[in-house]
Parts: C-alpha cells; sequence; structure tokens
C-alpha cells in the first residue's frame, strides 16, 4: 500500500532497525542547531506486578542512578552541562527517556542511553534515596495537594476492574518500601531489551551520518528476549459504576465521568469521532458544555472532556477511556450536572454537529498538533510513540489532515455509543475549608 | 555495588560536545505605530502557526485596583459590540486559534497563536477586542461568581499560599506583594468599573505586541497597521510600578497548616534585573546553587538527603524589580534537617568561589538553555514579550550568551553574596506547626502567624 507524502514539516523521515531490533527513526530538520533524543521502552504502569504498585515510575527514577559508564548524577551534568535538557516520564504503556541538546551534543546524548540500556548500575543505598523522592513526589502531588491524584489516579478503580488497568500508578508507600535490586534487576532484564524500545533523533542531523552514530552505539548491544505484550482488555461497565471520595484538602467538590472508547489501535476512523467529540464537548467557549454548565446553567465552574485518563489521545492502547471532568460549586447537585451533560450527548447523538462547528474544532486540532511539533523533543517523543504503538512514525504528520475528514455523523455516533454504553462516576466531595 | 545485568561491551569514552557557531538572529521587523504600539514581528517558520503576546502597561502613576483588572482580564473575551462570547470564541477556533489574558501588577497580558495563513483575521480579532471589548453585564456576573471560587481552590494549593505570605513579608503594601485578588474585591468589582478600566487602561501607549512564527516580519508589520491602527493610544506615557524598598531580612515565618503531610518551603530575597550589569554573574549564581538538576542544592536535599522531589531556586522579574526564590516541599519531619542543608548550601556559596569546572557547566547550560528555549514559537514569542518592555530585545538572545561566557569567577562570587547569603533572605513554612515548630525553632528564630 502506497505511503501518503509527509507534510512539509516531517519530509525526510528515515528509519531502519537494528539487527538487535532496536527501532531507529531519525527526523532531520536543520532549520535551529538543536536536536531531540528520545527513547522509549514498551513497558509502562499496566505492566507491573501486584504488591510491586508504583515500580514502572520508580524504576524510570533508577534509570538515571548510574549504568555501566556513568556514575550517579553524571547523567544529569553531562546533559546540562552540554547545553541540554532532560526528563523523562511514566505512562500507562510506555515508559520515555528524552534530552533537547545542542546538536554538537547528539553523540553525548546517543552514548548515554546506549549506556544505560546496556546496563544499570544500582546500588542499595541509591534504591533507598530514589524510594525516598518518589515518596515526597507522591506527597507533593496527591497527598499533600486538594484534587491530588483527581482524576488520574481515582477515576480508574472506578472504570475498571482488573489490576493493570485499576491500579494506582504511582504506587502504595509500602509497595514502594518494598521494592528491591532484584526487582530492578528482573525488570530490567525483561523489559529494557533493544527490542522492546524505539530511538528517535529529530532536529539538527544529518541522516547519514546519524545513523552510523546510531549503529556505533547501540549496534553492539545483544539481542535480548521480548516480552509477548498482554492484552489488558476488560469488558465495559454493563451500567454506571459510582463512587465517593472526599477529599479533606479541596474547597470545592468535583466530578469525574469516565467511558469506555473503541481501541486507539483499531481502524482510526472509529476512535478519531470520540477525540474530535471531545473538542466539540469543552474546547473554547463557543463549545457544547462550555456553553451549557458553565455559562448557561452555571452548573460548573470548569469542565474538561476528551480520550485519554493519563495523557492524550494518542499515547495508549486499548483499553482506555473518554473522561468528562468538571469543577463545581458547592451548592449544584451533581445529579443535575450529570442529567446536564447526558442531555449534551443526546443532542450531539440525535441533532449533530453541524459543518462549520466541525471545521472549526478540525481547524484547532491541527494547530494542537503543530504546536505539539514545534520543539524537537515534542517532535521526537511523538514520533517515537507513533513508531512504538502503530508502526507508522508519519502518521503524525497525517493527524491533522485525517481529523478534518471525520464525517460529522460519526461524531454523532460517537456520542450516541457514550450515551448507549455504561460509565464511572466519581465524585469528589470537599472537605476542605470554603 | 551490584550492577543490573552484565555489563556487555564496554562503551568508548564519552564523547566529546563539539560546540557549533553562535545561532544568527532570525529575520525581524520592529516598528512603533503613531498610537505608541511598539511591533516586533519575527520570522521562525518550525511549523505553519504564529504566535501572539500583547503586553500592556499598567497606565497612569495610581496602581490598578487588583479585583477589576482580574475581572477584566477574565471577562475580555466575552463579547465585544459585534459578537457574544460564543461567537468570538468560535471565531477564533476556526483559525485554529486560542487568545487569552492575564492581568498582574505591571501589565495586562493578551497572548495566543493561530495558524499562519489566519494572521489576519487573528490580529481583526485582536482589534476587536482591544477596541469594542463590551464586558456584558451577564457574562460579567457569571465570571465574577465563578473567579470566587476559583480563588478559593487556588488559595487551596499549598504552594499558592506558601507563596502568599512570602510576598507578602518580602514586599508589605507595596503592588507586588499580591498576585491573586482577595474574594472581596472580586465581587465587589462591577461591570462598570471594568469597562472603565478598559477605557483608562488598555491604551496603546507603551504597549509591545510580538508575533513570531510563520511569516514574512515586513508584511505582518503592513498587516499590524492596517489592523490594529484603530487601536488609539492617549498620547501620555504609563509610568511603570516604584520599585519596592530593598525586602527585609525576617525571622522565618511559621504558617500553619494542621495535619500537613510536607512543609513548603519558600525563601525569597532580592536579585537583580536583567538589565543589571551583574545579571549574567547572577544567573549563573543561581544555577550553581539550586537552579537546574545538576545544583548543589538537588544534588543535597534530593540526590543525597531524599528529603524532597523538586527543590530548585530561581529568579522571577516583574518591571520594577526581581526576585530570588528558594523552594522545597519537604516531608514534616525533616523539616528542620532540611533548612539545615539549604542554609549550608546558601551560605557556602554566598562565602567560597564557585570551582571553575562547576561555573563552566553552568555557563554552557545557560546559554544552551536559552538556545532551546527560543528554538520554538511559542518560547520565544513569550522570551521577547518579556523582554521588549523593559526595553532589551532580539539583541538580548546574543549578548546575554556573551555575558554568560565572559563573566568571571569574582563577578559570580560577589554576585552570589548578594543574592544568596542567607542571613539577606526570609523564609515562609507552611506546614504542620505543632509537629515541626520547635525544631524549626532550635536552628533558625521563626515567628508564628
Amino acid at each position: 500500500m502506497p505511503t501518503p507524502p509527509g507534510p512539509a514539516i516531517l519530509p525526510d523521515l528515515a528509519r531502519t532497525t537494528l539487527a538487535n531490533g532496536l527501532r531507529v527513526v531519525l527526523a532531520p530538520d536543520r532549520s535551529a542547531p538543536v536536536v531531540g533524543v528520545a527513547v522509549h521502552y514498551d513497558v509502562g504502569i499496566r505492566s507491573e506486578p501486584e504488591g510491586r504498585t508504583g515500580f514502572a515510575h520508580l524504576f524510570e527514577h533508577l534509570m538515571f542512578q548510574g549504568s555501566a559508564n556513568v556514575a550517579k548524577t553524571q547523567h544529569f551534568t553531562l546533559i546540562q552541562g552540554a547545553g541540554g535538557t532532560l526528563n523523562g516520564s511514566t505512562h500507562l504503556d510506555y515508559t520515555d527517556y528524552y534530552e533537547a541538546l545542542p546538536s554538537g551534543a547528539l553523540e553525548l546524548g546517543l552514548y548515554l542511553e546506549a549506556d544505560r540500556m546496556r546496563s544499570l548500575r544500582l546500588t542499595e543505598e541509591n534504591l533507598a534515596n530514589q524510594v525516598e523522592v518518589v515518596s515526597e513526589e507522591i506527597r507533593v502531588n496527591v497527598e499533600n495537594r486538594p484534587y491530588g491524584g483527581f482524576p488520574w489516579i481515582l477515576l480508574p478503580p472506578v472504570l475498571f476492574t482488573t489490576f493493570p488497568n485499576a491500579h494506582n500508578g504511582y504506587g502504595d508507600f509500602a509497595d514502594l518500601q518494598a521494592a528491591t535490586i532484584a526487582d530492578a534487576e528482573d525488570f530490567f532484564a525483561r523489559y529494557y531489551a533493544p527490542g522492546n524500545a524505539v530511538l528517535t533523533v529529530a532536529g539538527d542531523l544529518d541522516v547519514d551520518v546519524t545513523m552510523a552514530a546510531v549503529e556505533r552505539h547501540f549496534g553492539e548491544l545483544p539481542a535480548r528476549d521480548v516480552p509477548p505484550r498482554p492484552s489488558f482488555g476488560e469488558p465495559p461497565p454493563d451500567g454506571e459504576r459510582r463512587e465517593l471520595r472526599v477529599d479533606p484538602l479541596a474547597p470545592r467538590p468535583a466530578v469525574a465521568v469516565g467511558y469506555r472508547v473503541p481501541d486507539p489501535l483499531g481502524p482510526l476512523e472509529d476512535y478519531l469521532p470520540f477525540v474530535l467529540l471531545g473538542d466539540v464537548l469543552a474546547d473554547g467557549d463557543a463549545s457544547r458544555l462550555e456553553q451549557r454548565l458553565v455559562q448557561r446553567d452555571r452548573l460548573a465552574t470548569d469542565v474538561s472532556a476528551g480520550v485519554g485518563i493519563m495523557g492524550g489521545a494518542f499515547d495508549v492502547r486499548d483499553p482506555t477511556g473518554f473522561v468528562v471532568e468538571a469543577r463545581h460549586p458547592a451548592d449544584v447537585a451533581v445529579d443535575d450536572l450529570l442529567a446536564a451533560l447526558d442531555a449534551e450527548l443526546d443532542r450531539v447523538a440525535t441533532d449533530g454537529v453541524d459543518a462549520a462547528e466541525l471545521a472549526r474544532v478540525a481547524a484547532r486540532f491541527a494547530a494542537r498538533e503543530l504546536r505539539s511539533m514545534d520543539s524537537v523533543i515534542g517532535r521526537a517523543r511523538s514520533l517515537t510513540i507513533f513508531t512504538q504503538q502503530r508502526g507508522r512514525p508519519e502518521l503524525l504528520g497525517e493527524l491533522a489532515g485525517l481529523a478534518r475528514e471525520v464525517p460529522a455523523d460519526a461524531v454523532a455516533a460517537a456520542a450516541a455509543t457514550l450515551r448507549a454504553g455504561g460509565r464511572a462516576v466519581l465524585e469528589l466531595r470537599a472537605g476542605g475549608a470554603a | 555495588m551490584s550492577a543490573v545485568a552484565p555489563t556487555v561491551g564496554a562503551a568508548g569514552p564519552i564523547p566529546a560536545v563539539t560546540q557549533g557557531a553562535p545561532t544568527p538572529l532570525p529575520p525581524s521587523a520592529h516598528r512603533t505605530l503613531p498610537s505608541g504600539l511598539s511591533v516586533l514581528a519575527v520570522r521562525r517558520a518550525g511549523v505553519p502557526l504564529v504566535e501572539l503576546r500583547l503586553r500592556i502597561p499598567a497606565a497612569g502613576t495610581a496602581s490598578v485596583p487588583l479585583g477589576p483588572a482580574t475581572l477584566l482580564a477574565e471577562t475580555l473575551l466575552t463579547g465585544t459590540a459585534r459578537r457574544d462570547q460564543v461567537e468570538l470564541a468560535a471565531a477564533i477556533q476556526s483559525i485554529g486559534g486560542a487568545l487569552g489574558a492575564a492581568a498582574d501588577a505591571d501589565r495586562l497580558s493578551v497572548g495566543g497563536s493561530a495558524l499562519a495563513e489566519h494572521l489576519d483575521e487573528l490580529l481583526d480579532l485582536l482589534a476587536e477586542i482591544l477596541t469594542g471589548a463590551a464586558y456584558p453585564e451577564r457574562e460579567v456576573t457569571g465570571e465574577r461568581t465563578r473567579l470566587a471560587d476559583r480563588l478559593a481552590v487556588a488559595r487551596s494549593q499549598p504552594g499558592r499560599r506558601a507563596r502568599e505570605a512570602l510576598l507578602a513579608r518580602l514586599y508589605g503594601a507595596h503592588p507586588y506583594a499580591r498576585e491573586l485578588p482577595e474574594v472581596e474585591e472580586v465581587t465587589a468589582a462591577t461591570g462598570e468599573q471594568v469597562r472603565a478600566l478598559h477605557a483608562s487602561r488598555v491604551r496603546a501607549d507603551g504597549a509591545v505586541l510580538v508575533l513570531v512564527g510563520d511569516l514574512d516580519p515586513d508584511a505582518a508589520q503592513a498587516t499590524v497597521a492596517a489592523r490594529l491602527g484603530g487601536w488609539a493610544g492617549t498620547g501620555v506615557a504609563p509610568q511603570d510600578v516604584p520599585a519596592p524598598p530593598p525586602p527585609p531580612a525576617l525571622p522565618a515565618l511559621v504558617v500553619d497548616r494542621p495535619g500537613s503531610v510536607q512543609t513548603t518551603i519558600r525563601m525569597g530575597g532580592t536579585a537583580p534585573q536583567r538589565s543589571d550589569p551583574g545579571y549574567a554573574a547572577a544567573k549563573l549564581a543561581n544555577l550553581v546553587f539550586g537552579g537546574y538538576f545538576s545544583s548543589r542544592l538537588v544534588a543535597n536535599i534530593r540526590e543525597r538527603r531524599g528529603y524532597t522531589y523538586s527543590p530548585r531556586s530561581s529568579i522571577d522579574h516583574g518591571a520594577a524589580a526581581s526576585l530570588l526564590t528558594v523552594a522545597a516541599d519537604v516531608r514534616t519531619e525533616v523539616t528542620a534537617p532540611a533548612l539545615v542543608e539549604i542554609a549550608y548550601e546558601l551560605g557556602l556559596i554566598a562565602t567560597l568561589p564557585v570551582p571553575a569546572e562547576e561555573l563552566d557547566a553552568a555557563r554552557r547550560y545557560a546559554v544552551g538553555a536559552l538556545a532551546l528555549s527560543t528554538a520554538t514559537q511559542a518560547g520565544l514569542a513569550s522570551t521577547l514579550a518579556a523582554l521588549l518592555p523593559v526595553g532589551l530585545g532580539l539583541p538580548f538572545l546574543v549578548e546575554h550568551p556573551r555575558d554568560l561566557l565572559q563573566a568571571t569567577a569574582e563577578e559570580v562570587a560577589m554576585a552570589a553574596r548578594g543574592l544568596l547569603a542567607p542571613a539577606a533572605l526570609s523564609a515562609v513554612l507552611l506546614g504542620d506547626a505543632a509537629a515541626m515548630a520547635g525544631d524549626v525553632a532550635a536552628v533558625t528564630p521563626i515567628e508564628l502567624a
């Protein structure tokens, strides 16, 4: 099947797969002397074993604690000392590591990523240190803060029933404390094989020179077994599952509603309508829920809607959810808010969306996609995820066009699907001072 | 030391970094319209978008009341003489655009973006808002109620509460003491006040418009002149907020938050402005201390002690003064030891020279991070919008890296003494006072809020 040409912003994608299975994507763009390097491993929160909640994220921290030829903290000092920035992040289905660098430091970035793909260097002391650091991360982002973990930690156990999908990806303190170096060795051996990873370099690069450098740094790593990826599928809720949480720090209540959507990796024409529906409902002051819930009925102070429980619509495999989230005044009954939400979904399902509304939603979608690709690191990370999950990095450049082709009746059908299926409702009750 | 997986195939030596030539400045055009609006258009064609930043100084000598100013920013886009809120939002969305507004003590800021082919429509919309924002009574009433709820939510965040306590302590009665209005100031603000404020404050005198993106700078200038020419000035140059008096160094203020599992530590003091001769040296001193991940503060209280996740220090710039902030959220039981370590690192850098290798790493980071942040359209636009109102501009992107590379160890030592001496900083500790104030009082004088 012929591949449609990429847009001007991704003109010369080059791809290869090394003998050890590492997939490589290069996206040259010589307009500024900077490069982005991203390495994604195909393992995330859903793969961590019971009794080890939070381990995928803890392991991400350990990947910065030293490798075969790099001492603790040296990974940071080398990258930043070369004028670069860096980070890593843990998601439901993948863990990524990335740096943006002056192009003269590309070789250094490749060296460092290859070195920690080759072998980690862990000590009991560094493990204990990072368990403490992660615990403080959880305190600052969840326990010590109002609305902490709402809804990304709190909604999954209402929408899902199986451990991989429902558990807390930040982890329980007891599980984090119980983590051992042997656990890390097993996790690294199982999931951090070259064949389970994708490497992307985007920006100021020469394709031939960079391919040779990639081969030089990564080519010698031996191939290792790649674990088969299990299905995390589970049946959708057949009715409404509802849970109430009291947040002792929150001054105002909130509600999150989760629905199931089609497999993101299934046909895009089945999935994209749900993505656009999110924007029809809640992107900007002209959207349906902004008008109804915020401006007209004053049932909510803020509302958002879209595909993705943790992260976006295009970095997750099945199962995922469509989430509507609203902050609301204390005197608003949740059922009134839900009834208005249902009415607006019904209105989309029965009356549809008109061409002008769909066109502006698609224009906004296109602009958002472009904006996220403007930085070399944003581009590198997106290309990597499209390669890893869909085998097609060029899809990144095609998305805006595909969104413009979504027919109005498909968006209406998506709204009808949400209304017809079960859902999860998480009420957050405010326990904090006004 | 135990290795995860046997080491296979020893890698070669760590590769050297090759220095590239300095990046030339992007094509640009800078003009001032007869109204007083200064316009900088810059071509950066990474993606087919254009970024817009407008900065309108607080006009007049009296400081703008925070309640009405905040309400103005929240309702600026809720309707014009021609269109209601939904029509306006639909028009912005249809060009792939977004627009938003915010107010602070120095200025009203409008920011947004759109598909590059729709630059003229974006400017039309901006002109329509600037010259015809109607502040419909229904929208003002609705936003006022929502704003009160949002303020309550914002102030429930420990980081916000600690910052408010710190700013009040540093700036007293000066406008920089407050970033958000009190709920009562918002509920008391009227549509009439907001419309009057728009008439007096949303004027072109001294305003700055930055456009960055896939555009032709000269053509963009012509478009701006045509579309925004009708946005008038008053002919009166706005005056900046007066400089605040130097912040006093006070005992640590303990603000009780019963049951808090962490103490939110915020320390503050005065910092040089971007245009000050010692700015580059101060920026380097800040980086070495706590301004990036490879800093002493992170190495100590995160990577060695495990007290905190994201310790950091930073320099924020207002038009009339700049602020150094040191921030760490630490578990309650290590509050006092964390303060000891922070004071140790502050005292060390304030009194001993920074080794050359450590200083050079900070230089390279500062130069590289500036290049990276200005390599995107949005980053370049925001940077320029911060520079232009204080008399700096595109040349800063060349001159500042040069200053960073040339700052001497002596200059950095002097800057560190002025910026980071612990005796010159004030601290706020928001947390469970019953659990931590006793230990804290053992290491530093405290006051209870």
